[in-house]
């Protein structure tokens, strides 16, 4: 086949393609139209009238409950996970470029971590903390069952990024007598750095989106997706449309900020080059 | 996402000479002394916990410490949980198959149809962005498109393609499936995505060269050749449709059964010991399923 003429597969695959991107963010976009309902709108269309009563009516406490405390708490718990998250894989994925006693144990815990259902985390740790009469709470608890599904990411970001990594730049380093720490910092942190990055944003974004493991460890305090859970079950108009575009909208954000963060530190650096 | 793993983590055993830059033993293994606590306390005692709680009795109020086996006679002799696990079984396999098939092509589209790294990275992340956000919302937006009034049965009304709305596409067994495909197909795309990526172009030529059609270079070089990544998506897409109970109680509405929700049902009620002998079944099911894939798909041959 000739290289240069796109075969039919192409057209085929292109249009399967589309169709998912379709599939993916379709429905999102629905109800991001659909949250400015007017005030009579249902949860389907038509749309009734265009208007921000839902955004309006989200920030009446009465009507959703406690949802300002939700979000302030997932806030902070998402910077608390994103944090340890960085720490914590870095560090390991520092350990893993060498075999050490009980790597391999290690590793496969790791994958466990990643397989292991959700709602049998979240059941074992809820378990664990009654019967040493700890009380679970979002900040402790919660805050280790959510590492358990962000640490996984966490590594492999870190491996895919050490497989690249030219080792000779730290040699370098450390052979002009550069303390473990100073090398780490001046040479391979800045080398790494995009990778820190995606770990930041996968720590911050699963912790804040995160539903089945915190569900049994979040204590008597609600973080936003167990709010958001509760409401799916009792409310029947388009507020928890409006609550739904806001966090999506929040989550894009976020994403956003870390890859463009991501791509300007590419680009300097291929400047300097 | 997860053959790069292997490699990496392989990677030390495979130079023997080692360099200054990877520090003492001592100091790798203060660095992963995190993750080894966390995952400690926050994966094996849990597990540990639970599979320990599952062999002790309980009455309304609390958990009794004496072993007894009736959690699993309980839970074994039932034929609800029998019903139950064969379903979420059902669900698991329906969403592996379709999720297969997208996670093929669709990777097969960006790894070889589309030209260009810039082009590839940029559509594969098109893919994966949703999964960093709410599964919850995600689920919830496909509400105004299947219901009664739905966008999809509007539709179908006025192209008079039906006369009476379709109320199997919400609150079913249909839409459950739905979302399964919805969330996890990302999970299916990455790694196939990847191992696709490594398969060295020159194979295709050589196949094209001596005469291989498009589906026998599929068949014969691109399928066994994605075989690990296939592996590894079939470990994520099981492990997160058995263990699922947010899509099925939103999609399924109130009326359908799974295992996460049998075990969260028992949890609600306080019964913590027969919810502790349904998850170790679970589990039990899910690590011969795990296994059971290691055996057909060798993911340590890229180690």
């Amino acid at each position: 086949m000739n290289r240069d003429r796109r075969g039919p597969s192409f057209y085929i695959l292109a249009g399967l393609f589309a169709a998912f991107v379709l599939f993916l963010y379709g429905p999102i976009a629905t109800i991001v139209i659909l949250s400015f309902q007017g005030p009579r709108g249902g949860l389907t269309f038509p749309m009734n009238g265009f208007s921000f009563h839902w955004f309006h009516a989200l920030f009446q406490a009465q009507m959703v409950g406690n949802f300002g405390d939700a979000i302030t708490r997932s806030l902070i718990l998402a910077v608390m996970v994103m944090a340890a998250n960085v720490v914590i894989s870095v560090a390991a994925g520092m350990a893993f470029r060498r075999r050490f006693t009980g790597s391999t144990v290690l590793f496969y815990l790791v994958i466990a971590s990643l397989i292991v259902p959700s709602i049998l985390v979240s059941l074992g740790i809820g378990l664990f903390f009654s019967q040493v009469g700890l009380d679970p709470a979002w900040y402790s608890s919660a805050f280790g069952a959510q590492l358990t599904w962000t640490m996984p990411f966490g590594l492999l970001i870190m491996f895919a990024v050490f497989n690249r990594f030219n080792k000779s730049w730290e040699e370098a380093a450390r052979d002009l007598g550069a303390s473990p720490w100073r090398s780490f910092r001046e040479v391979v942190l800045p080398i790494i750095l995009p990778g820190v990055i995606g770990i930041a944003l996968f720590g911050f974004s699963l912790s804040y989106d995160e539903y089945p493991r915190t569900m049994m460890t979040a204590g008597d305090s609600n973080t936003l997706p167990l709010e958001i859970f509760a409401m799916t079950a009792n409310v029947t108009t388009p507020v928890i449309y409006a609550l739904g575009t806001l966090t999506t909208a929040f989550s894009a954000v976020v994403i956003m900020v870390a890859m463009t963060t991501m791509s300007i530190i590419r680009r300097r650096r291929l400047a300097k080059l | 996402m997860s053959t790069t793993v292997d490699t990496a983590a392989a990677r030390p055993a495979a130079g023997a000479t080692r360099t200054r830059a990877e520090g003492r033993p001592l100091g790798a293994w203060l660095l992963a002394l995190p993750l080894a606590l966390v995952l400690g306390v926050f994966l094996v005692i849990p597990i540990i916990m639970l599979i320990v709680v599952s062999f002790l009795d309980y009455n309304s109020v609390q958990i009794l410490w004496s072993f007894v086996l009736s959690n699993y006679q309980e839970a074994l002799g039932s034929a609800v949980t029998w019903e139950t696990f064969a379903v979420t079984i059902k669900y698991a396999a329906i969403t592996w198959a379709i999720t297969l098939f997208l996670g093929f092509w669709l990777s097969y589209f960006l790894a070889f149809e589309v030209r260009g790294t810039t082009w590839q990275m940029g559509l594969f992340l098109v893919c994966s962005i949703p999964f960093l956000t709410s599964n919850i919302i995600r689920t919830i937006s496909w509400i105004p498109a299947l219901g009664r009034n739905g966008i999809v049965n509007s539709v179908l009304l006025h192209f008079h393609i039906i006369h009476q709305p379709l109320t199997f596409l919400l609150y079913s067994q249909f839409a459950i499936i739905l979302a399964f495909v919805h969330l996890n197909t990302l999970f299916m795309v990455t790694p196939i995505f990847n191992s696709m990526m490594r398969i060295d172009r020159t194979l295709i030529e050589a196949a094209r060269d001596n005469g291989a059609g498009f589906w026998q270079t599929i068949w014969n070089v691109v399928l066994p050749l994605s075989k690990t990544g296939i592996g590894i998506g079939t470990i994520f897409v099981i492990t997160l449709v058995m263990g699922d109970f947010v899509s099925v109680s939103i999609m399924g509405g109130g009326q359908s059964a799974s295992v996460g929700i049998m075990i969260q049902n028992e949890m609600s009620q306080l019964q913590y010991p027969a919810a502790a002998a349904n998850a170790v079944i679970l589990l039990a099911i899910v690590l011969i399923m795990v296994f059971l894939i290691l055996r057909v798909v060798d993911i340590r041959k890229e180690l």
